[in-house]
């Protein structure tokens, strides 16, 4: 049953066509802007020719070439990644050198990356722990990744991963000396690659002693890796802060 | 810090004092638990300084071999991705467990390939589900650009939409679907009779003759004239029961009617709370961040997300300034506890004053607001017309009057609070609940005003249909109108702010070069109020929905526009606030705020419900007293059991004795958090003592040390070494005896099992 219409009545189209006029005009420049990324992405992953179309076609990635089927499944263990975003982040890798990263890993190649290339990554550029991130998840300490250890990076940093793991990892990120505990000494390095050196050395003291005085539990002066795990999980923060996004 | 001889470090940060420490139960169970997951094979080499000991240890080996083996077995049960090695030995984890599967029945490895299939399945669902998300490009570019702060906003946004999706498929399955259905399913509907009476009478507001293009406008704005009698008021569902011939079944749509309106209420509140049961336990049983706020912004301040080089320099100046603010925080909390008595009663007086002011400001505000729905009112009934926009600016008066008086307080509240004398944290809170309190009740005033003319009738009559039939033949289609009116006017508000305001302002400052400009500055994204904005459009829609049934829909759209409107004005006009608005904490805040706002909004609803006389000229409820009548009337008809059951359920002896258990349990679990926190600081001063005491011995024990050099022998090999640092692994190798003698008593005092 319709509400009984008079002559005359009804909205006319112009009125809504003049609103939907006004608002889209804002967002078109942003869908614009949207598609033009899409298409600059894309063009960037075609240069590679006919193993990203072979990537594309299946998705499964029955085809592809550049892992065994046990390799794939071997990484799908082991990191928090499927197989989907397992590729991705190799191409990720191989765009950072395209000429010393093969794209055939059936056989193991023994390729390492130097610290400059993993340091410009946009994603860890603007880190000022890139270094020491580079340090810790590197076979030799120097910040010269695998993509083994590329993959093992990306994916204790990934969402997925659990507290623990990343306390763990971030535990080792902030030991500077390397010598399993953190002391005040690592604790100002910390503070002062965070703020760049603009605090004045009271107030570096201070909040060193602080930190040690909230998170200190055995009172030895410095943080153990229980101390630091302890902390950490009071921490709401932490979750969503030592996480990168690839 | 007491005498730390004990540890005392070289140049190159290592402690080099005392070989034993290492030789400490607790130093050697660490170790153990670290070397767990590597059994002995290649492992990173990041621990340089300790590693010269995994020498020594090897021929403690034999003792530990046991308990590997059983911690070995624990950690099979564990993921290999979540073990703390490098990549390599993951690879080898797995081929060692695919190896010992080989040797289980194939019943056993069967379950295996299920359990790591079924694992597989759920990672593919959940990234499925993920890449489905509404807007997740954007919101991650966002993330980018401006951390993780603001993106909460905009989730919260992304929540409200599907909040609202969801609210509004319920009203359109429950209600409009039956309707729209009933003549394909050949179903019988049963309108409500008009009964005659002068209470029923309801005419028509449908423009007749030739109508001016500006009122149909006008009409679409306030929901008035063509729009009044649709699907999208009340008023429109006059049908009381569909008879189903096909299925020989009656859908009676006043129940539904009224139970959907239940629902919708009641999944919202499960819905937040579900969604904030994470951030709520955080924040309200730990509440750590007073007593670890500096560890919390070292090591997790930095926000890894960031891409961006200004927001990188953004962060990195936030967090300095957060440092500066805790430690100056630090200060004030000294000062504070060096108050005089004389400052104290000053500083008391100032602040009741202040409140007083507060108080008043508010009272003006509210009644500012029932003055301008009295007058909009007026104006509506007497059908005034002057011109176009004036009757529109009367249409518009109660919403004008909120909106004037939302951006007013809270300018007003930020510069009395400056002084009150409260610490920053306490300061930015409270200004926060001020201004939730004055947007939420506007509301509440506007609605109590329309209702005080509703069921006004007169100076000494009573009302004859319990409500003001001459004024409002139906008055619920009247409260929806308002509360369309207000949600269309608050969009017009944001988008109009946004275009008007803040697109100037970043051109202005951009391009002028007079010092006004600069001290104004650019646009920050204040995120309290924009959340408080949205809650505000929210409870509007709550309240609105039982009036009228589209709004979720149109809140739906308008949220959608409002998320682009807000991305754009973001990127393009505004820079970061320098006062860093913390994820975890701005979780909570935003879904307390939108509870309160629930609460608020089911009152006006229980109050029309149950209080005030439904309309007899409109709605589905034509044949019963009140809204909520509906219900005790199905209940009666329902068979004998169902009957006593429902009753038994809503008598008060129920209600009362489940309110009793409900408070015991509550008591209940207060104490125990209580107790575990006594408990945990006992805990945590027996550890620092303990610790003290190790020290203590550990030099007292150095000094039995010196002080005998006829024992010494065993010791003396240091002095050969060189003086400085002398390397205690070496020490170790040389006192063969002293270390397995020390080795072989940790596995039984050890802490670690």
């Amino acid at each position: 049953m319709v509400a009984s219409k008079g002559p005359g009545c009804g909205p006319t189209p112009d009125l809504l066509f003049g609103s939907g006029l006004l608002l889209s005009r804002y967002f078109i420049s942003d869908w614009a802007a949207l598609i033009k990324k899409k298409k600059a992405f894309a063009r960037r992953w075609n240069s590679d020719g006919p193993v990203v179309s072979e990537l594309e076609s299946s998705d499964m990635g029955n085809k592809q070439t550049i892992f065994t089927a046990q390799q794939l499944d071997a990484y799908q263990d082991c990191t928090y990644f499927t197989r989907k975003e397992i590729l991705r982040l190799f191409y990720r890798y191989r765009d950072l050198a395209p000429q010393l990263v093969p794209l055939d890993y059936t056989n193991q190649p023994d390729v390492k990356l130097p610290y400059e290339l993993i340091g410009s990554m946009p994603e860890l550029k603007d880190n000022p722990f890139r270094q020491r991130i580079a340090e810790v998840f590197s076979e030799d300490g120097e910040g010269n990744m695998t993509l083994d250890d590329f993959l093992d990076m990306f994916s204790v940093l990934s969402e997925m991963a659990p507290r623990d793991l990343k306390a763990y990892y971030a535990f080792k990120i902030y030991d500077f000396n390397n010598d399993d505990f953190i002391c005040k000494s690592d604790l100002e390095k910390t503070l002062n690659k965070l703020t760049r050196n603009e605090l004045t050395e009271d107030e570096v003291k201070m909040v060193c002693e602080k930190v040690i005085d909230e998170a200190d539990l055995d009172n030895d002066g410095r943080l153990s890796l229980e101390d630091f795990q302890n902390m950490i999980n009071r921490a709401p923060d932490f979750l969503s802060t030592f996480h990168i996004r690839i | 810090m007491e005498d730390d001889s004990v540890f005392y470090t070289d140049r190159s940060g290592r402690i080099t004092s005392n070989p034993l420490l290492d030789e400490l139960p607790s130093y050697q169970s660490l170790l153990y638990r670290r070397k767990q997951p590597i059994a002995g094979t290649k492992r990173r080499k990041d621990s340089r300084g300790r590693s010269s000991l995994s020498g020594s240890l090897k021929r403690s080996v034999s003792t530990i071999n046991r308990i590997e083996e059983r911690q070995k077995s624990q950690m099979e049960q564990r993921a290999i991705r979540e073990l703390p090695i490098s990549m390599a030995e993951k690879r080898r984890h797995k081929e060692e467990r695919l190896g010992e599967h080989q040797g289980l029945s194939s019943w056993g490895q069967w379950r295996q390939n299920t359990r790591r299939s079924l694992k597989r399945l759920r990672d593919d669902a959940r990234e499925f589900f993920s890449s489905m998300k509404l807007w997740r490009r954007d919101i991650h570019q966002i993330e980018g650009m401006f951390g993780t702060g603001i993106l909460s906003y905009f989730s919260f946004l992304r929540f409200l939409v599907a909040l609202n999706l969801i609210i509004f498929l319920l009203m359109f399955s429950l209600v409009m679907l039956p309707i729209i259905v009933a003549p394909h399913a050949s179903g019988n509907v049963t309108y409500n009779q008009r009964d005659g009476g002068n209470c029923s009478i309801y005419p028509s507001t449908a423009r007749r003759g030739l109508v001016n293009f500006h009122q149909h406008i006008s009409d679409l704005l306030s929901g008035e004239g063509f729009l009044e009698q649709t699907l999208l008021f009340y008023g429109y569902y006059k049908v009381d029961k569909i008879h189903f011939p096909k299925v020989n079944s009656t859908y009676n749509l006043a129940l539904a009617y009224l139970l959907a309106t239940v629902a919708y209420l009641l999944l919202s509140l499960f819905w937040i709370v579900k969604r904030s049961a994470t951030g709520f336990k955080r924040h309200l049983v730990q509440d750590e961040d007073r007593f670890q706020s500096f560890c919390n912004k070292i090591f997790a301040g930095w926000d890894c997300c960031i891409s961006n080089e200004n927001a990188a320099k953004l962060k990195r100046s936030s967090l300095l300034y957060e440092l500066k603010t805790d430690l100056e925080e630090e200060r004030i909390k000294q000062k504070i506890a060096e108050r005089t008595r004389k400052d104290k009663c000053r500083i008391y007086f100032l602040r009741a004053i202040l409140n007083l002011f507060v108080i008043g400001v508010l009272a003006a505000c509210f009644y500012g607001i029932y003055v301008a729905t009295n007058l909009s009112q007026e104006a509506e009934i007497n059908k005034t017309k002057v011109n176009f926009i004036t009757d529109l600016i009367y249409e518009y008066l109660p919403s004008i009057v909120i909106t004037l008086a939302n951006f007013i307080t809270p300018l007003l509240f930020s510069v009395i609070i400056n002084y009150e004398d409260y610490s920053p944290a306490f300061e930015i809170r409270f200004t926060l609940m001020r201004c939730v309190f004055m947007r939420l009740t506007s509301i509440g005033v506007l609605l109590f005003s329309l209702w005080s003319k509703i069921t006004y009738c007169g100076r000494d009559k009573s009302c004859g249909c319990g409500y003001n039939h001459e004024l409002y033949s139906c008055w619920e289609t009247r409260v929806g109108q308002e509360m369309y009116k207000l949600t269309i006017f608050d969009f017009i508000i944001i988008a109009a702010v946004t275009l008007f305001v803040e697109f100037p302002r970043k051109l202005i400052v951009k391009y002028s070069q007079c010092g006004l400009a600069k001290w104004w500055g650019q646009q920050e994204f204040a995120i309290p109020q924009n959340v408080l904005e949205i809650v505000y459009g929210q409870t509007i829609c709550w309240i609105g929905t039982f009036f009228c049934p589209m709004l979720p829909a149109i809140c739906t759209i308008k949220y959608f526009f409002i998320f682009y409107i807000k991305k754009v004005s973001l990127i393009k006009n505004c820079r970061p606030a320098t006062r860093p608005f913390r994820a975890s904490s701005s979780h909570f805040f935003f879904l307390v705020v939108l509870l309160i706002g629930l609460f608020l909004a089911s009152l006006p609803i229980a109050v029309s419900l149950a209080q005030i006389s439904c309309s007899k000229a409109c709605g589905p409820f034509v044949n019963y007293t009140t809204s909520w009548e509906v219900l005790p009337v199905t209940v009666s008809q329902m068979p004998e059991g169902a009957k006593k059951l429902l009753f038994a359920l809503s008598s008060e002896a129920f209600a009362v004795s489940f309110f009793v258990v409900t408070c015991l349990a509550m008591f209940y679990v207060i104490a125990l958090a209580g107790a575990h926190k006594r408990v945990i600081n006992q805990l945590r001063e027996q550890l620092a003592t303990e610790g003290r005491d190790k020290r203590f011995l550990i030099q007292k024990l150095c000094q039995a040390q010196n002080n005998q050099p006829v024992k010494r022998s065993k010791f003396q090999p240091r002095s050969p070494r060189s003086p400085s640092s002398p390397s205690y692994h070496t020490s170790f190798s040389s006192n063969v005896s002293e270390s397995v003698f020390l080795a072989h008593s940790p596995p039984k005092s050890s802490t670690h099992v």
